[in-house]
């Protein structure tokens, strides 16, 4: 096991160490993080990392192969543009969450603020509480799990992204719907649930998507434009 | 036809006399036609090309050379340095062009593959860098140039840790020249299954790209997000924040507070593949302006030289270039001069025009997909069209014809570096100009708009 302590010290070494062929199949155990912005960035073997405290901005960012935990809050931009791994967070994080993640999987244990999700581009999104406004806005594809309650123009100018959401939703966003729930989908929210650690029913929830309408220009649609 | 006998007249009587007829000046013969457009299919006019209208240039302005006060240098023989590096304040691995001009970000998407590689080619046969652009960088692309700018763009399409590492710097692309404030925009006549796939979304469907980026709101923000960018890529590569000139002083100043190694701002004659008309021709200020405002905006920060400076929009010449680095920028963009090079609007496509309803020399549908010289185009039949060696050739030539015109400007004004060139060097022609560059109008010492 790797040690780094924050305190006093930049996110330099971390990140560096993280960067290195050497880090495939370590573990990394960070502490006193105090917020601090950038941590864990750009990871790119396979590994573990564990931060004990609160984090910044951009947390994880563009996560590839590793698995990291934060026993805490998360700032903004926690895990953009993750291309695969995981990312859970223990606490709560801040906006745009996930933003154009590729893929990977990302756990906010309790709620995430607006724009979560936001241009997301294939990952798999599962939050345990409530989400902001704005949420999944130009969401093209993946999944975003929501066990608790949305915002308002949840989906908003979507395109192909699945969202399942258990509570209430605000609103839903310009050409996002509802839809039925298939068993396609029961099945892949039911895994994604069990593989996010959530103890919820596929069937408590409901699918939310594009209506398509917006794809391609029609004068007809304009006042959505 | 029967021809005119000897001694007839020929039926100019039977023309009937048009020459009193008045057009007018608001309601010319365009503007009827866009009305009428605009009333029969109800969307606004999308096109690609710059700004068309009169604004005023580099033109401008001209070179005093030198002569009693001033010692020339002589051309050919004597040196006169063009290299430039860029990225000399924070990044590990700076660049250095071997000419000041570079190529401008124009997506694979836009611009077909032939024309990505062809542009490619041409900037690395003269030691120059090319730029990708909104849809991600491709393996042709970053096999054919040897100094690539990897564009970070509100849509993030294909954006990957992976070939932020490949770059040999990032833009941050805040707005661009033609629409400052606008996403991108690629129509699905343009959307192959390769486009597609790159940026993930459906085969086909119009793509209107964010204009915002989705994970910073503000210049605090974007100073965390450099650091971000910084800290992936191991602080080894220069970070370039571009911005489309609008309140050019701020926007520079604040880019350099976010952490910028390189500001590139883009003038309102800057090109897109595609972008609403009124956009083009209603939004941001001509790159004469902001360019003084930015060297302007550097230099109340002591950090003029320091963080360097590239300007584009509109810029075709050498002339063009060295009354840029005269106004104080270390370099200048070209894209859709590079276009042109390659053979757009060439009258060799003639036919190909005026099948579309149009001629060389006006085409500006670069949205539609179907031009006919290969450039602007995802269809693979017309793709082929373009020869990226020949093409890439022509690229290259267009290049070092530009810096052989600077260098002979640079030299008649005693300038043993391009980059030598200064305000001083100049004089305006205009009074417009004169009060956007700070420059004296010729003949007198009177700069608009300057305290006296």
């Amino acid at each position: 096991m790797e040690k780094f302590d924050l305190q006093g010290n930049p996110v330099r070494a971390l990140n560096s160490a993280l960067h290195q062929e050497q880090a495939r199949m370590k573990e990394f155990e960070v502490s006193n993080p105090g917020g601090k912005h950038n941590v864990a960035c750009g990871a790119r073997y396979p590994c573990s990392v564990t931060i004990h405290g609160h984090v910044g901005y951009y947390c994880a960012g563009m996560n590839q192969q590793a698995d990291i935990v934060i026993h805490g809050n998360a700032g903004p931009g926690l895990a953009e543009n993750m291309m695969s791994g995981s990312v859970r967070v223990h606490g709560n994080a801040s906006q745009y969450c996930g933003a154009t993640s590729h893929g990977g999987l990302l756990v906010i244990q309790g709620d995430a603020a607006a724009r979560c999700g936001i241009s997301m581009k294939g990952s798999d999104i599962v939050v345990g509480g409530s989400i902001g406004h704005m949420s999944a806005f130009m969401a093209q594809s993946g999944r975003l799990v929501v066990c608790g309650d949305t915002g308002d123009s949840l989906g908003d100018s979507i395109y192909e992204a699945r969202m399942y959401v258990r509570g209430r939703v605000g609103s839903l966003g310009t050409d996002c719907i509802e839809k039925p729930m298939e068993p396609e989908h029961t099945e892949e929210l039911q895994a994604l649930l069990e593989k996010a650690g959530m103890e919820h029913r596929a069937d408590e929830f409901r699918r939310y998507g594009s209506a398509r309408r917006l794809y391609n220009f029609e004068v007809d649609n304009a006042d959505a434009y | 036809m029967l021809m005119p006998t000897e001694g007839e007249i020929p039926a100019m009587s039977k023309t009937p006399d048009r020459s009193w007829l008045l057009e007018s000046a608001t309601f010319s013969r365009p503007v009827i036609r866009e009305i009428q457009r605009a009333a029969r299919e109800g969307i606004y006019d999308i096109r690609g090309f710059g700004a068309k209208r009169a604004v005023p240039t580099f033109d401008d302005l001209l070179f005093l050379g030198a002569s009693m006060s001033r010692y020339p240098l002589e051309g050919y023989r004597e040196k006169c340095e063009t290299s430039v590096t860029l990225g000399t304040r924070f990044a590990r691995k700076p660049i250095t062009i071997s000419t000041p001009i570079t190529i401008a970000g124009m997506s694979f998407g836009a611009l077909s593959a032939q024309a990505k590689e062809a542009l490619g080619r041409g900037a690395s046969e003269v030691g120059t860098s090319t730029t990708t652009g909104d849809g991600g960088m491709t393996a042709e692309e970053r096999g054919h140039s040897t100094k690539l700018v990897y564009q970070y763009l509100p849509s993030r399409y294909g954006m990957n840790p992976d070939d932020l590492r490949k770059a040999d710097a990032i833009e941050v692309v805040v707005g661009q020249g033609a629409k400052p404030g606008g996403g991108g925009m690629l129509l699905g006549q343009k959307i192959s299954d390769r486009v597609a796939e790159m940026r993930n979304l459906p085969k086909g469907i119009d793509q209107r790209s964010a204009c915002r980026h989705p994970d910073w709101t503000g210049p605090d923000d974007l100073e965390i997000k450099v650091q971000e960018l910084r800290e992936i890529t191991d602080w080894q590569v220069p970070i370039y924040i571009k911005v489309g000139a609008t309140r050019t002083f701020f926007d520079v100043q604040l880019a350099v507070k976010a952490g910028a190694d390189v500001v590139v701002v883009d003038g309102m004659q800057g090109g897109t593949a595609a972008t609403q008309d009124v956009f083009i021709e209603h939004v941001g200020i001509p790159t004469l302006p902001a360019t003084r405002i930015a060297v302007d905006a550097l230099q109340d920060m002591g950090m003029h030289r320091e963080v360097q400076l590239i300007v584009s929009g509109g810029i075709r010449s050498g002339a063009d270039v060295a009354k840029a680095l005269a106004l104080g920028a270390d370099a200048v963009s070209i894209g859709t001069a590079a276009l042109i090079a390659m053979g757009d609007n060439s009258p060799e496509h003639e036919q190909g025009y005026n099948a579309l309803g149009t001629s060389a020399g006006y085409y500006d549908d670069y949205q539609d997909g179907k031009d006919p010289s290969g450039i602007s185009t995802q269809d693979p039949e017309l793709g082929k069209r373009l020869d990226p060696a020949l093409a890439g050739r022509r690229v290259a030539n267009y290049l070092r014809v530009l810096t052989l015109e600077t260098q002979t400007l640079a030299r008649a004004a005693g300038k043993t570096n391009v980059r030598n060139l200064e305000p001083e060097d100049m004089v305006a022609l205009t009074i417009e100009a004169a009060a956007m560059a700070k420059i004296p109008l010729a003949g007198t010492d009177w700069i608009p708009g300057s305290r006296l």
